[in-house]
């Protein structure tokens, strides 16, 4: 039977079929779906982890244990996890081990777009890149394979548009799981240096080992047509080449490291024009010219964004086709908070008193954008607060005049570590956790402090008070961030203060609670425009009579408005005299 | 195998667009054609532009639909399909629900919401349908079968058996639901007439 499936659908198929019994990640666009689905599978364990570090010794244990083991990330989780990866190179693990890494070029949903091809190249490990969905589902199998029988954690790299497209796959009957038994074996696993150094030479032997492979392996293949134009490709690049130039000879990549240098110099050899034609980094270019093979590439293709058919087709026809520009201008259209989003408020009140955000990742880093544009820095997943803590260290006065905000799930993944250091290097940093009780930004993944796991078990959850008092804050307020003078009251006292402290915000994320309050209604609206500065979408102005006007579908009643409103125009249902 | 067909569903984050294109890919397998569709989760989805592509037919690699190849677009929203015309064969369909989102950018009076997209998009684009998929939905028990309404118009222009789109309708909406959109989906049918 053949289904529709996305890339992280089939690969969550590979793990029920290929006899994987442990899965662990961190959410992050474009990987998410991958755990969402493997959890529909009860066979395997699947969870979510606080990071993706975590994650990924989460799956090395449960490999080296002797189960078969899966941990997924977006790209610029593998940053994170990196530390384990490259040294889980060097002990092998002795079950199945095999990390996926989902790219996105064009970075749709990413603050940068990395090329991880060359994470696996430099952790010497494995790399298979799937061009569809059924190659995504097959390489999950072929993956463990190779774990396996090289004793070596493996690398499926993704790209959003093999994550989030479509295409049919066929169904199989999963494989029988077992697990092995766990074998002690130290001078594998315990990496002191006179351990790690004879593992070191395994990791160079088992490179050699994959040379010889990679040069049979079936998913390296020639696809021999007009010998006029030959064309190295991978991953979805092979989708937009087979339909640009459906006559060009092919070499179709599957797995990338290491390259078959053999198979290389063969295909060059039979065509007379040779190119590569890859998204990203020249990964594959600079392989084949170390090899002497004069080869087109980044020449025609640039090293960022997507690639796509057209782009193909015109780069190597050498004629420029045809430009469609958009027919109209059209404002655009980018992505807001929710009505009744918690965060609004918190942003709102800090434009007000002009202070200075260090922010971070999440639903939330929408308060940078027009009209609240209350964020002055975003860098990667935890640095709100230790990059606070650097700005106060360069100038100690900055320490009024700013906050760190940063999320529940967030905190957990990487800010506990940031706020022990405020503590222990005595900055006067004011940090919100903006705890909305919920991983907001990928869909609503649990979390820890969210009393519940990926597999819909009951959890304990994280005290967020408890646990900033342990790391030795001794200030910590909890407000409401729809009750805006107590939040505007609290972070002016609290950056005050010549101590370390800490805000917690909390109110679930608006689309996880059922909604009983009703929408507000405006009257007496003089115009004054103050709460279109809130960047509600449920406000709007009404230029003929020159009102604020409430969208009775989209408000929450969550009355922040209320809260901006000076003259007492915007109003709960029934409480028209107020 | 016939030719390939290309299909842009656009709209804002949360109308339903992916529902849709779950109906609309489930006839294409039916009727034996080879399938590819891509979407963007992730950011976009809180109230910003969103789009699903559906390409279908024999020798169909990439996911991606180019400008000016999509053969029909259905525009839950007038501002989208204003954002995508351009991405419509010369002689393609283009289908708009004619409700209006209006974007953060024009609520805080950043820029304005275009006047006339209707007008402008029959006088730019060879076939150009606007209905009110909103009403007929509501008329159909819930405003959130507008989806479904618009799927029912599209089906008129598309050459697959009727037959074949009311079964994916069984096989694709929760039963408790299925009464109600299959009401939705007549209604769409019967303005496309």
């Amino acid at each position: 039977m053949k289904t529709l499936m996305t890339g992280n659908e089939a690969i969550a198929r590979g793990v029920y079929e290929y006899g994987v019994s442990v899965a662990a990640a961190y959410p992050g666009t474009p990987s998410t779906e991958i755990l969402e689905n493997i959890a529909k599978y009860p066979e395997v364990y699947s969870q979510w982890s606080p990071n993706e570090k975590v994650a990924m010794e989460v799956g090395i244990g449960a490999a080296i244990a002797g189960a078969r083991a899966i941990v997924a990330m977006k790209m610029v989780g593998v940053n994170v996890a990196a530390d384990p990866l490259f040294t889980v190179a060097y002990t092998g693990t002795r079950a199945g081990l095999v990390l996926v890494s989902a790219d996105d070029p064009g970075m749709h949903s990413s603050q940068n777009e990395q090329d991880n091809r060359l994470y696996a190249a430099f952790a010497k490990i494995p790399l298979l890149e799937p061009s569809n969905s059924q190659e995504a589902k097959d390489m999950v199998g072929l993956a463990m394979d190779i774990s396996e029988a090289f004793d070596t954690p493996v690398m499926i790299r993704i790209t959003t548009r093999i994550a989030h497209s479509q295409s049919l796959v066929e169904l199989n009957d999963p494989l029988e799981r077992q697990v092995k038994t766990f074998e002690r074996n130290p001078r594998k696993y315990v990496m002191l240096p006179a351990n790690g150094r004879a593992r070191r030479l395994v990791v160079e032997e088992r490179m050699h080992k994959l040379a010889d492979y990679t040069e049979t392996v079936a998913v390296n293949y020639m696809e021999l047509q007009d010998p006029t134009i030959g064309i190295i490709t991978s991953g979805i690049s092979y989708q937009y080449v087979k339909e640009a130039l459906p006559t060009a000879s092919i070499l179709k990549l599957g797995l990338t490291n290491p390259l078959p240098s053999g198979l290389i110099k063969e295909f060059a050899a039979k065509v007379d024009k040779l190119y590569v034609v890859e998204e990203l980094e020249p990964y594959m270019e600079k392989e084949v010219r170390l090899l002497g093979i004069n080869v087109i590439g980044k020449e025609l293709f640039p090293p960022y964004g997507e690639l796509s058919v057209r782009m193909v087709s015109e780069k190597i026809s050498g004629q420029p086709g045809i430009t469609v520009a958009p027919a109209f201008d059209s404002p655009i259209r980018p992505p807001v908070m929710c009505p009744g989003c918690p965060h609004r408020g918190i942003f709102f009140t800090l434009k007000q008193l002009k202070l200075i955000v260090s922010g971070d990742i999440g639903c939330y880093t929408l308060g940078a954008m027009a009209p609240l544009e209350a964020m002055d820095t975003t860098i990667c997943m935890g640095a709100s607060i230790s990059a606070g803590l650097g700005m106060i260290k360069a100038h100690p006065e900055m320490a009024e005049n700013m906050v760190a905000v940063i999320g529940d799930s967030t905190f957990l993944h990487s800010g506990i570590t940031g706020l022990m250091d405020v503590v222990y290097n005595g900055a006067n940093l004011t940090t919100i956790i903006l705890d909305n009780s919920i991983t907001a930004m990928t869909g609503h993944q649990e979390n820890p402090s969210t009393g519940k796991t990926l597999m819909g078990q009951p959890a304990p959850q994280v005290d967020f008070v408890a646990l900033c008092k342990a790391l030795g804050v001794k200030r910590i307020t909890e407000v409401d961030p729809f009750d805006l003078a107590r939040v505007k009251e609290t972070i002016k006292t609290e950056v005050a203060v010549p101590e370390p402290s800490v805000i917690i915000a909390r109110r679930p994320c608006a689309l996880i609670i059922k909604n009983t309050e009703k929408p507000l209604r405006v009257q007496d609206c003089n115009g004054c425009k103050m709460c279109l500065k809130l960047g509600c979408p449920a406000i709007s102005f009404d230029q003929e009579n020159k009102t604020a006007q409430v969208d009775q579908a989209q408000c929450t009643g969550c009355g922040v408005c209320i809260n901006v409103c000076k003259f007492n125009a915007l109003r709960k249902a029934g409480d028209d005299n107020a | 195998m016939p030719k390939i067909i290309n299909v842009l569903l656009v709209g804002v984050g949360g109308q339903g667009t992916i529902l849709a294109s779950k109906v609309l890919t489930h006839v294409a397998i039916a009727e034996g054609y080879e399938v590819k569709m891509s979407e963007i989760h992730g950011m976009a989805q809180r109230g910003g532009s969103v789009v699903t592509q559906v390409r279908m037919g024999e020798g169909v690699y990439s996911p991606v639909i180019e400008p000016g190849e999509a053969d029909f677009i259905v525009a839950f929203e007038q501002l989208e399909a204003y954002r995508w015309a351009h991405f419509l064969k010369r002689d393609g369909v283009m289908i708009v629900n004619t409700q209006k989102i209006v974007p953060l950018t024009v609520l805080i009076g950043a820029t304005t919401y275009p006047e006339n997209i209707l007008d402008d998009l029959k006088e730019r684009v060879g076939r150009c349908i606007g209905l009110d998929g909103l009403k007929l939905a509501s008329e159909a028990g819930n405003a959130k079968a507008t989806n479904v309404v618009l799927m029912g118009v599209l089906s008129k222009y598309m050459d697959f058996p009727e037959d074949s789109w009311r079964n994916a309708l069984v096989e694709r909406i929760p039963a408790k639901l299925l009464e109600l959109n299959q009401r939705a989906f007549a209604f769409g049918v019967a303005e496309a007439k």
